[in-house]
């Protein structure tokens, strides 16, 4: 088991940038997620760690063999890693078996050994039943599994996943995504998943690297990256909440209790910088703040409230029963964080 | 019946009449073929199916057909697929260079190529008594035989490989050959045992259509065969054409018929093997592959370069030296180098300028009329039922599909006598070679049209529908403007094919009435080769502008209209 390591890399298509600058250092073993909307160019990172694109600069380390760097550049083939694709990309000219079996015929596994090994390969993803079957004759989730097997079958230290879940409809990503654990847990892989769908990473991944405009916006754990978003765009691209332009509040530090609310309440446009209040933070009731209840929404577990604060900043929040649309409710803030604002803004309403 | 009553009714049906006549014109001559190739069966022995049949220069003609036919398609299978494989999927340099230079053998006529090739070998090539290596008089041209016929025919008809397979490649989903890249495979691996069996389709639908085009393919072999005495189906109709006696047309159309049956006996195999191998596949596609070759890559672009020497330039070569000579088998030197035949074709041949005169016209009229009819019948095609649009292209497609000399034939025995009612006879005539023209290129013109028409958003039409648009306002004013590229490309297409066409015209000629291809193979064949070379060369000047001429409209038309170009 080696350290997955990329050291500024970056990829220019002519004049685009499609990635620049990205530093992250995986290690063994852990399930990594690069999150990010489409065209942030985390598809390109995972083409450069497979080998399928040349970075334009920096270096790509798989422990202490050098993958990719200026002078040299190691064939996808010698990497001995596995991906699974958006599209599958199962040969329909090979059943089920054949697919699976194609990475050992390549390394020279023969007899009875290639036999069991992809038996194990498709018991695991309980496919054994159809070994046989070509793959147009499968349903998606099934040739996301026999996908699933091919990788595994020759114990790639490396396993890349390239939006596996996109073409699945979202019963069964539930079921998939439950499949990608267990799939991890038992090769013990270092595991590269590319997402658009925060859910999907955040229930995944042990860290998120969270990408835009082919940069890294933060490397971090799920749980950080929620509750310590570092910009006012993650912030926004991370789970609900709301931005609220504060005075005294700083990039990176918690607002809480006495100090929030008279912040809050403070007047004048001086010193003000842009706080996350997650609606599991506002308090309803009685005291505190006047806002006004613009929408009510029911969600099933909990309405969501769109409120308006008195210097007219919207803010979102739960509730357990639903509050007439136009009434007046208190509102308490229990917890902010400090966010670094985004270049030419000034605040959001 | 349409109902008079509806608003838009009459011009719908103008268009369906417009469609009907079409597809008269398309299955009319096949028809009268096989009636006339069927006839007289009463008279057992004596009737011209069995006269045919029992004549062991029909079986040898025959054999020799099938033998050069398929030893072309295979020379064609290596070399398209040699260059196919190479330009898409691995990363050469001056992949559009390199396509053009394939693509253009294709485009030249046959009796061009064939003379070039004679031109390059031989005792009295006049490139290789410049060069000081021709071998000794009276040794013989290697390329009078059915090897001979088969190299060029193969050469001619590898961009058709070529093409069928580089669409399949395009249409490969890039993340299969990942996969297997992925997976552990080399290059070749990948080749092997992912593109290869997955693009299977292509190179058999390849296949097929250079089977069928060698077929039919007169020039060649007339140009190398007839002297050597080898024929083949084609030139022997054109051998019987020239003695004409009592029941000539009835033995040539059941020789039609003959070579009608072959070809349409290599499509049938060809869909048969088709099915076996298509695969619904789904991923990215459109992108060229991209293999990297490494080290290999600066000897493989030298290889496909020299091939590309060998196979274009060097015959180019030769027939350009040949135009220059004073005469055959005279080396050509700074002193000796001449424009005489030139001077002579431009200047004094009446016969030259008449040719050419007629080749433009017959070229621009039928491409023209091709283009004044491909709109309203793509669109009134694209609105049949599926079942019928099928049927429908499929006739159109029988003219063209099937041999050239099927097709002359046939239009020699519908307008042999004087047309009933208006006593007009078109046998003769330029006339004919033009309506022959018209019912063989509809395909070449229509196609680019119906492309791009059934990539029109519907509803651009619809809204002008609610605004209150006819169908003729909607027709001129919305569909017209955005076609109006592929309209031309279409009939840019027939005129370039049209202008150097052989094989109906070597049939359909007559004194006074000769094309540029037909004056090409009289010249070679009456024995003055320079001269001949001297068109020759003016010919593949023409076709090589109007290539390009048709690559600067590439960008607007939809993919795969300009056949070289991605």
């Amino acid at each position: 088991m080696a350290e997955l390591s990329l050291d500024g890399v970056g990829k220019r298509f002519g004049e685009h940038a499609a990635v620049s600058g990205l530093t992250l250092d995986v290690a063994p073993g852990e399930f990594v997620a690069l999150l990010g909307p489409s065209g942030c160019g985390k598809t390109t990172v995972l083409r450069m760690l497979a080998g399928f694109e040349h970075p334009s600069e920096g270096r790509i380390r798989l422990g202490d063999r050098t993958l990719s760097d200026a002078t040299c550049h190691v064939p996808p083939e010698e990497r001995h890693m596995g991906m699974v694709f958006q599209s599958y990309a199962l040969w329909p000219h090979m059943n089920v078996a054949d697919n699976v079996g194609y990475p050992l015929k390549l390394r020279g596994v023969g007899g009875r050994d290639y036999r069991r090994r992809v038996d194990e390969a498709l018991a695991m993803v309980q496919l054994a039943a159809l070994a046989e079957h070509r793959p147009q004759e499968l349903s998606g989730g099934q040739r996301q599994r026999v996908a699933l097997a091919r990788c595994l079958v020759a114990s790639p230290s490396v396993v890349l996943l390239d939006e596996p879940l996109a073409n699945l409809d979202r019963h069964l990503r539930a079921t998939m995504e439950e499949g990608f654990r267990t799939f991890h847990r038992r090769s013990g892989a270092t595991l590269v998943y590319v997402t658009h769908d925060q859910g999907e990473a955040m229930a995944l991944a042990d860290r998120i690297a969270v990408m835009r405009e082919g940069r890294l916006v933060q490397w971090s754990t799920p749980e950080t990256l929620y509750r310590q978003p570092r910009s006012e765009w993650l912030a926004g691209f991370i789970g609900q909440g709301s931005v609220l332009m504060l005075p005294g509040a700083a990039p990176g530090q918690w607002l809480q209790g006495e100090a929030l609310m008279s912040a809050a309440g403070e007047a004048g446009p001086q010193g003000r910088g842009p706080v996350l209040i997650r609606p599991e933070h506002v308090r309803l009731g009685e005291r505190g703040m006047r806002a006004r209840v613009e929408r009510a929404i029911f969600r099933g577990e909990r309405y969501e409230l769109g409120l308006r604060l008195a210097d007219g900043s919207a803010l979102l929040a739960h509730s357990s029963r639903r509050l007439v649309e136009g009434g007046v409710v208190g509102v308490t803030l229990e917890l902010g964080w400090g966010l670094e604002p985004e270049a030419g803004t000034t605040g959001r309403d | 019946m349409p109902s008079m009553a509806a608003p838009g009714s009459q011009q719908r049906w103008l268009l369906s009449l417009l469609l009907g006549a079409i597809l008269l014109l398309s299955l009319t001559p096949s028809l009268r073929l096989l009636v006339e190739a069927l006839s007289d069966l009463g008279l057992g022995n004596e009737a011209p199916l069995w006269r045919v049949l029992s004549s062991s220069r029909t079986w040898l003609a025959l054999w020799h057909s099938v033998y050069t036919s398929v030893l072309g398609m295979l020379i064609a299978l290596l070399l398209g697929g040699l260059f196919a494989f190479a330009i898409t999927l691995t990363d050469v340099r001056g992949k559009g260079m390199l396509m053009f230079c394939f693509m253009l053998p294709m485009m030249i006529p046959p009796q061009v190529t064939a003379l070039s090739w004679l031109q390059l070998f031989g005792p009295a090539s006049p490139l290789l008594n410049s060069l000081g290596v021709a071998p000794a008089l009276g040794s013989p041209q290697p390329l009078h035989s059915g090897e001979g016929i088969a190299l060029l025919l193969g050469i001619q008809s590898a961009p058709l490989v070529f093409l069928a397979l580089r669409t399949s490649l395009v249409a490969l989903p890039r993340e299969l050959v990942e996969a297997a890249r992925i997976s552990g495979a080399r290059p070749f691996q990948v080749w092997w045992h992912t593109v290869l069996p997955l693009t299977r389709g292509g190179l058999v639908a390849g296949g097929a259509m250079a089977f069928v085009s060698n077929l039919g393919n007169f020039g060649i072999p007339a140009m190398l065969g007839i002297p050597a005495g080898y024929h083949v189906l084609p030139t022997l109709i054109y051998q019987r054409m020239a003695g004409f006696g009592t029941g000539v047309l009835a033995e040539m159309a059941v020789l039609s018929m003959l070579i009608g049956g072959l070809a349409l006996a290599g499509v049938a195999l060809q869909q048969r093997l088709m099915k076996r191998s298509r695969f619904g596949l789904i991923g990215h596609v459109g992108r060229a592959h991209d293999l990297s070759l490494g080290r290999w890559r600066g000897w493989v672009e030298a290889g496909l370069a020299a091939l590309l020497a060998v196979l274009l330039v060097a015959p180019l070569l030769a027939l350009v030296v040949g135009s220059l000579v004073p005469a055959m088998g005279v080396p050509l030197t700074i002193e000796s180098a001449t424009l005489e035949a030139y001077r002579e074709m431009l200047g004094r041949q009446g016969v030259t300028r008449r040719a050419l005169h007629n080749s433009l016209w017959l070229a621009g009229g039928a491409a023209l009329t091709l283009m004044a009819v491909s709109l309203p019948l793509a669109y009134r095609l694209l609105r049949l039922p599926r079942r019928w649009q099928g049927l429908a292209l499929g006739a159109i497609e029988l003219p063209y599909a099937l041999p050239g000399v099927v097709l002359a034939v046939a239009c020699i025995l519908l307008f042999v006598r004087p047309l009933p009612l208006v006593e007009v006879t078109l046998y003769g005539t330029l006339g004919l070679i033009f309506i022959a023209y018209l019912a063989r290129f509809l395909m070449v013109g229509l196609k680019p049209v119906t492309a791009s028409l059934a990539q029109l958003d519907p509803s651009l039409e619809e809204a002008a529908q609610l605004a209150g648009a006819g169908l003729w306002r909607r027709l001129s004013g919305i569909v017209l403007p955005l076609m109006a590229p592929a309209l031309f490309a279409g009939g840019l297409l027939v005129f370039l094919i049209a202008v150097n066409e052989l094989t109906v015209s070597a049939l359909l000629w007559s004194a006074g009435n000769e094309t540029l291809g037909v004056l090409v193979y009289t010249l070679d064949q009456g024995g003055d080769s320079v001269l001949a070379s001297a068109v020759a060369v003016l010919v593949v000047a023409v076709v090589a502008l109007m290539m390009l001429a048709l690559s600067l409209l590439a960008s607007r038309l939809p993919r795969g209209v300009i056949p070289w170009r991605n």
